[in-house]
């Protein structure tokens, strides 16, 4: 079947079936690789996206499901040049060791920081829970994400200033 | 003149009514006895008490998860309004630390507080006035010694005109049997230890048994199938839906571990059950499966067939499956254009049909109680919400797709496992109920799927 699938804000055509998982087209079809194959069963949360601003494990995410919604990746959050404050946060932070689980985490982070912008350490820790890390590098992933809420916040500080000066 | 009359006889009859149940129903407070919580209670009678308190599932009620362990507060959603649980510390101004052994006592079998009020049925006095005095004084002094917190729970908030607590004796004369159990000679000692822990303290029927008008268990459907937090709690009796008839060996292996290979995880509030449960001695657990099991009784022959070719097929901790054993499974009618197909094969079958052995893996359809059962809601529940991971130990786990698929998808999803997995009649309404479930107007509670920690401490309750 061809279905649009809107990713990043760009509508794109896809042919694959509609069982095929959302992971797999993401990667191979529209080379978006930020999102990764961990387990391939929605245990590791390594193939974290969001879905409609809300986190989700594309590789049990079939492709029928997709349509019609707005989809982030990594690539959605910011720029190698112009990276966003999530990925800003997790550099400052030096929070990746070998990096896998890295875009999963801070797409799980994102999903977090949309509804609740400055979380408590156990908030972060529930979010979280069903992304893994190998390395052990959580409390630097914990240290990144309130610090990507403090920089959210400080973005967010000058436009409120001037919609009231406005 | 007559209408006046009649109405004046009505209005006596009403007034000795109420003062009739007054009377009835008053009883005197028992007197503070402020050294009760400063006692000395033997070591041993304390860890009596802390297992049957596991057997009482206590905790579960008494506590809100991330507060303080028996201090109560849990909002408690009935037909008939929200309660909140008592603070069961042994604090005295907010606890029970000035309730005498004799006012604990009188709460467990009668339903009443130490200053003589009528507690709501939600407590359920009704089964523990089966548990022996000797148990109460093993419960009384784990109870006495647990920290004491200083907690208020929220005022309850009930229907009108059920905050007038004397109501309640009209209840207890309509359902409430006093008296301790009688044992039934005709059955095995280990038969009436088993019914003496499920009926008494275990207050398996609570949830497990259907409600009537009255907030009351349904005696003639007895283990029916009941429903508990947004959860339902199935059929424990002849009528079960369970693919593979249970066993005594299934059901005591369940209870111990919180998961059979051939039944799949507990989860929901029975997650917090099978948790506690690991407290109790082998015997124990043995002797309630064996009454469960006598409840449920022998299954009919076809079920037996039908529950035997399952074994076969995906017992042994998956080692026998085979893509023969899998395709005997698979509906008659061709599938493969159902809406739900494409999804099942994205989102489950790489786990629930991979054949790794329980509780890991995902449990193959055919044997799901949740997919045969009459009400969908708790597959509904799983799905919507997944079963999150127990904290720092290992846990069956399982994504949500709450956020992945909407509602209409969840329906297609559930009609698809329906057809295939089941010679049960298609649910209907599901769409709506997906809806509800995820609104929040039918409020669903989700544990870890560990449920709980071993007692005394609940999932998420400070030490």
């Amino acid at each position: 079947m061809t279905i649009t699938l809107n990713v990043n804000g760009q509508n794109h055509q896809v042919d694959a079936e509609p069982d095929t998982p959302l992971l797999y087209v993401l990667r191979d079809d529209l080379e978006l690789n930020a999102a990764k194959y961990g387990c391939g069963l929605g245990q590791c949360g390594a193939c974290t996206i969001m879905i409609d601003g809300k986190a989700a494990l594309s590789c049990v995410t079939p492709l029928l499901v997709a349509e019609g919604r707005e989809i982030t990746t990594v690539e959605g959050l910011g720029t190698i040049e112009n990276p966003g404050p999530i990925q800003q946060a997790f550099i400052e932070k030096q929070s990746a060791q070998c990096g896998y689980c890295i875009a999963g985490m801070m797409m799980s982070a994102a999903a977090l920081l949309k509804h609740n912008p400055k979380p408590s350490d156990d908030d972060i820790r529930s979010a979280l829970r069903t992304n893994l890390c190998r390395c052990g590098t959580h409390m630097r992933i914990m240290a990144a994400i309130k610090r990507a809420s403090e920089l959210m916040e400080q973005a967010a500080v000058p436009a409120a200033t001037n919609r009231s000066a406005g | 003149m007559r209408f006046l009359r009649a109405i004046s006889i009505l209005l006596t009859l009403a007034v000795i009514a109420a003062v009739g149940f007054l009377l009835i129903g008053w009883r005197s407070e028992i007197p503070p006895d402020n050294q009760a919580a400063n006692a000395q209670y033997p070591p041993d009678l304390v860890a009596k008490g802390a297992q049957l308190a596991a057997v009482g599932n206590c905790i579960a009620c008494h506590t809100e998860p991330g507060q303080e362990a028996f201090a109560g507060g849990l909002p408690v959603p009935t037909p008939f309004g929200t309660l909140y649980s008592t603070n069961i510390t042994p604090d005295p101004e907010t606890g029970i630390g000035r309730w005498s052994e004799a006012a604990f006592v009188r709460a467990m079998r009668e339903g009443v507080d130490r200053e003589g009020n009528h507690l709501y049925p939600a407590f359920p006095y009704d089964h523990f006035t089966w548990v022996t005095g000797e148990d109460n004084k093993a419960l009384y002094a784990f109870l006495m010694t647990r920290e004491p917190v200083k907690a208020t729970a929220p005022a309850n908030d009930l229907v009108f005109p059920l905050q007038f607590r004397p109501l309640l004796v009209g209840w207890n004369l309509l359902f409430l049997r006093e008296g301790g159990m009688q044992p039934d000679t005709s059955q095995s000692e280990e038969w009436n230890r088993g019914r003496y822990l499920a009926e008494g303290l275990g207050h398996c029927g609570a949830c497990h048994t259907p409600r009537n008008a009255f907030g009351a268990e349904d005696r003639n459907h007895h283990f029916g199938g009941g429903e508990a937090e947004g959860w339902q709690a199935y059929a424990i009796n002849a009528s079960s839906h369970s693919p593979v008839p249970w066993t005594v060996d299934s059901i005591a292996f369940y209870l111990r571990n919180g998961w059979h290979e051939l039944h799949g995880v507990s989860r929901g509030p029975m997650a917090e059950v099978t948790g506690n449960l690991g407290l109790l001695p082998d015997s124990d657990i043995r002797a309630i499966a064996t009454y469960v099991a006598s409840v449920m009784g022998e299954p009919s022959p076809e079920r037996k067939e039908k529950g035997e070719r399952l074994t076969r097929s995906f017992g042994n901790g998956g080692a026998n499956i085979t893509t023969a054993a899998l395709d005997e499974n698979k509906a008659s009618a061709d599938l493969s254009g159902h809406p739900g197909a494409a999804i099942y094969g994205a989102a489950c079958a790489t786990c629930h049909e991979s054949g790794r052995p329980q509780p890991y893996g995902g449990l193959n359809f055919a044997l799901s109680t949740a997919v045969n059962a009459p009400n969908p809601q708790n597959i509904v529940n799983v799905v919507m919400f997944g079963l999150p991971p127990g904290d720092g130990q290992p846990s069956a786990v399982m994504p949500a797709f709450g956020n992945t698929l909407n509602d209409r998808q969840v329906a297609d999803l559930l009609g698809y496992l329906r057809a295939r997995f089941s010679d049960q009649p298609a649910w209907t309404g599901l769409t709506d109920l997906v809806a509800k479930t995820r609104s929040g107007e039918y409020p669903v509670t989700v544990l870890a799927s560990d449920g709980i920690e071993r007692a005394p401490k609940n999932v998420g309750a400070k030490e």
